[in-house]
C-alpha cells in the first residue's frame, strides 16, 4: 500500500491521488479513444449507448449517490434533454447551442421541480418523482406540434462546421462527440465533489441536521443538486435522441427511470467509476445473454421463446447485490483492492457491515 | 343520474386501488418499508386464482379457486419476507425500494412465463349481470367489488382491534424493540404480514380481473394505488382506502367533464398537491418525523 506524503492541506483534494491515477485515468481515455479503429460498428453502436447511459448515470449519481435524494423519475428528464434538442435543432439551430440549451432547459426543470421536491424526502420523494415521470410522458403525447405526438419525432443529424457526426452515415464520429461530452462531464463532476459546493452535497446526504448546523443551506444546496443532476440527464437525453434518430414518448417510459436508478445503484452508489459500472452492466446483460443463448440452442436448448429473459437476469444480479454486497460495483472492486494492497495483513472485519438498527419516521 | 353512475363505477375503481394501497400501508406500518412489487403481487394473485379457476387450467369451483389462490399468495407474501426481505434487515429504507422492484421485475416475468403476454379473462360465476334500480344500472361486478371490499375491511378491522395476533401486530408496529422485549416474535409478525398483504393483493386482483382483461402488466396500477397511498397519508389503514376511493371517483369525472388526457394525470396531479400541501397525508396518523 502506497503512503502518500502530503506537504499541504490542498493535497487532500487533489483531483488525482497521485500520478498513477492520472496516468491510468489517461491510458483508459486514450484506449476508449482509440476504440473505433479496431471495434466493429455493431460493438461501436453499443459502445456508444452505454457512453450515453453512463451519462445518464451521471446525472443521476449526483442526486442520489451524492446528495441522498432519491429520484424515481429521471427518464423525464431525459425525454425533456432529447425532446427539447431535436425540436431546436429542427427549427434550424446548430447542434451544439441546440445541445446546451437542451440540458439548461433541463436544468432549470429540475430546479422548478425542486422547490416542492426538498420538502419531501425518502419514499415520498421516489413517489413524487415518480408520479412527474408517468406526467411528462402524458404531457409528451398532448404536446404534439413540439414531440409529435404519439408518432414521434426525428432528431437530424449532427454537423459541426460541415463535418458529419450521424448516428448512421459516421458512427466513429458520433462516438467521439459522446466520448468528448462524457469526459467534459465526468472531469466537472469530478472538480465539483472537490468543491464546498459539492462537499456541501455530501454533508446534505449524511445528515441534513448537521450541514444546516455547519452553515450549509440546506434548500439551496438539494435544489442546486436537482439542478445539476436534471442538466446532465438533459445532455444524456439530448444524445439519446440522436441516438435513437428517431423516437416517441415510448423511448421514455418509468421502466427507463427504473432501470437507470437500478444501474447507479449496482453499479455503487457515491462513487462516479459506480455510473459508470452501471451503464456498462445495464448495457451489457442483453448482449451477454443473446450470445449465451445462440450457444444453448447450438447444444440444442432453446431459450428464444422465453421474453424478458434479460430483465429476469437484471433483476436477480440486483437481488443478489442489494442482499450481498450493498455497496455495488465499485464497493465491492474497492474491497479486493484493499484485500491485495494490504495483502496477507487485511482481516475480514475490515469491511464487515456495522448493525444499523432502522431509523424510524414515526415519533409520538 | 349519470353523475351517479360515473360515481358508483368510480367507487368499485377505487375499491381496487384501495385494496393495493392497503396492502402497500400494511407493511409500512409493521416495518416502515414500502413494497413496490405490491402491483406486482396483485397480478400475480389474479393469475394464480385464474390458474385455479378457469377451465382451460384446473377448473375448480369459483370460491374454493379463490380461496386456494389467496392461501398461495399468502405464501408467496410470507416467504418473500422470510426469505428474501429479512436479509437486508436493518438497511436503508432505499433497498427495501430498490429490491421489491427487482422482486417485482420476476414476479412479472413468473407471470409471463407461465400464463403468456396476451391479455386473459378470469371466469367469474357473476360476469354480465347488471342490476337495474330507477335509472341506475350497477354491474354485478361493481357491486361484488364493493361488497368484497366492505367485507375485507371489516374483518381486517376484527383482525387488528380484537385478535391476539392483530393487537401484538399494533402493538410491534407502534415499537419494534419493546414488543420484542415482551416476547412478542416480531419477525415473525413481519412475515405474517407480509403474508396478509399478499392475500389482499389476490382479492384485489380477482376483483380487477373481474373488470376487464388481465396480463402481465397489469401491476403498473400498482403506481395508481401509491397515489392512492399518499394521499390517504402512508401510515393509515382507512386513509389508504380512502385514497384509493378519491382517485377512482376523480378518475372518470376527469375523463367525463375534462378535456382530454386530464383523466390519465388527474390522479398524480392530485396526489402531487397533497404531497406539497399535506406532505403527511389527509388522514395521516403520523404526528412528527424525526429526521
Amino acid at each position: 500500500m502506497k503512503v502518500i506524503f502530503k506537504k499541504s492541506y490542498d493535497r487532500d483534494i487533489d483531483l488525482f491521488k497521485d500520478r498513477q491515477t492520472a496516468l491510468r485515468i489517461g491510458l483508459l481515455v486514450l484506449v476508449l479513444v482509440l476504440v473505433p479503429f479496431f471495434a466493429s460498428d455493431y460493438f461501436l453502436a453499443e459502445a456508444t449507448n452505454t457512453l450515453i447511459w453512463s451519462l445518464a448515470g451521471l446525472g443521476l449519481m449526483v442526486l442520489v449517490g451524492h446528495t441522498g435524494q432519491v429520484s424515481l423519475g429521471h427518464a423525464a428528464f431525459l425525454a425533456i434533454g432529447a425532446y427539447t434538442d431535436a425540436a431546436l435543432m429542427n427549427a434550424g439551430w446548430p447542434w451544439l447551442l441546440a445541445f446546451l440549451t437542451a440540458g439548461a432547459v433541463t436544468g432549470v426543470f429540475g430546479a422548478i421541480i425542486a422547490i416542492p421536491a426538498i420538502r419531501m424526502s425518502g419514499i415520498y420523494l421516489a413517489i413524487a418523482t415518480m408520479a412527474l415521470a408517468v406526467l411528462v410522458e402524458e404531457a409528451v403525447i398532448l404536446a404534439e406540434p413540439i414531440t409529435g405526438g404519439v408518432a414521434g419525432v426525428f432528431a437530424p443529424d449532427i454537423a459541426i462546421f460541415g463535418i458529419s457526426f450521424g448516428r448512421y452515415d459516421s458512427l466513429p464520429n458520433f462516438y467521439w462527440l459522446c466520448l468528448a461530452v462524457v469526459v467534459i462531464v465526468t472531469f466537472g463532476y469530478a472538480n465539483l465533489l472537490r468543491s464546498a459546493t459539492g462537499r456541501s452535497f455530501l454533508a446534505v446526504r449524511d445528515s441534513e441536521i448537521s450541514a444546516r448546523a455547519l452553515g450549509i443551506n440546506v434548500s439551496r444546496t438539494k435544489t442546486l443538486a436537482f439542478g445539476l443532476s436534471c442538466a446532465i440527464t438533459g445532455l444524456a437525453g439530448g444524445l439519446m435522441g440522436h441516438f435513437f434518430s428517431f423516437f416517441n414518448y415510448e423511448a421514455f417510459t418509468i421502466i427507463i427511470s427504473i432501470n437507470l436508478l437500478l444501474a447507479v445503484t449496482i453499479g455503487g452508489l457515491g462513487h462516479i467509476q459506480g455510473a459508470f459500472a452501471g451503464a456498462i452492466l445495464i448495457t451489457a446483460v442483453p448482449q451477454v445473454l443473446a450470445i449465451v443463448r445462440d450457444g444453448l440452442s447450438n447444444i440444442g436448448v432453446d431459450l428464444s421463446g422465453v421474453p424478458g429473459l434479460d430483465t429476469l437476469v437484471f433483476s436477480l444480479i440486483l437481488i443478489g447485490f442489494i442482499i450481498y454486497e450493498p455497496l455495488g460495483i465499485y464497493g465491492r472492486y474497492l474491497k479486493i483492492k484493499a484485500f491485495w494492497d494490504l495483502f496477507p495483513l487485511s482481516r475480514r472485519d475490515m469491511f464487515r457491515r456495522q448493525m444499523t438498527y432502522l431509523k424510524t419516521e414515526r415519533m409520538k | 343520474m349519470e353523475f351517479i353512475q360515473l360515481i358508483i363505477g368510480g367507487v368499485a375503481n377505487g375499491c381496487v386501488y384501495g385494496l393495493i394501497a392497503l396492502g402497500f400501508v400494511l407493511i409500512y406500518k409493521s416495518s416502515e418499508g414500502v413494497n413496490f412489487a405490491q402491483g406486482d403481487m396483485m397480478m400475480l394473485g389474479a393469475f394464480v386464482a385464474l390458474g385455479f379457476v378457469n377451465d382451460d387450467y384446473f377448473g375448480l369451483a369459483f370460491l374454493p379457486g379463490i380461496i386456494l389462490a389467496c392461501i398461495v399468495m399468502g405464501g408467496v407474501g410470507y416467504s418473500m419476507d422470510r426469505f428474501v426481505v429479512r436479509k437486508i434487515f436493518g438497511q436503508p429504507q432505499f433497498a427495501l425500494v430498490i429490491l421489491t422492484i427487482a422482486i417485482g421485475f420476476v414476479l412479472r416475468f413468473v407471470a409471463g412465463a407461465i400464463w403468456g403476454y396476451s391479455p386473459l379473462v378470469l371466469e367469474t360465476p357473476y360476469a354480465g349481470l347488471t342490476f337495474a334500480f330507477g335509472g341506475l344500472i350497477i354491474s354485478a361486478e361493481d357491486a361484488v367489488t364493493i361488497l368484497a371490499t366492505i367485507l375485507l375491511t371489516a374483518v381486517l378491522w376484527y383482525f387488528f382491534a380484537f385478535t391476539r395476533i392483530g393487537l401484538a401486530t399494533q402493538a410491534a408496529s407502534q415499537n419494534q424493540l419493546s414488543a420484542y422485549y415482551m416476547g412478542i416474535p416480531v419477525k415473525f409478525l413481519n412475515s405474517l404480514i407480509w403474508g396478509l398483504s399478499g392475500i389482499v393483493a389476490t382479492i384485489a386482483g380477482v376483483l380487477a380481473a373481474s373488470k376487464g382483461t388481465i396480463d402481465p402488466n397489469l401491476g403498473l396500477i400498482g403506481i395508481k394505488a401509491f397515489a392512492a397511498a399518499v394521499i390517504g397519508g402512508f401510515g393509515s389503514l382507512p386513509g389508504a382506502l380512502a385514497g384509493g376511493l378519491i382517485i377512482g371517483v376523480i378518475e372518470p369525472i376527469a375523463a367525463r367533464y375534462g378535456p382530454a388526457g386530464v383523466s390519465q394525470t388527474a390522479p398524480y396531479v392530485f396526489m402531487l398537491l397533497v404531497l406539497i400541501l399535506r406532505p403527511a397525508g389527509l388522514f395521516s396518523q403520523i404526528t412528527a418525523k424525526k429526521v
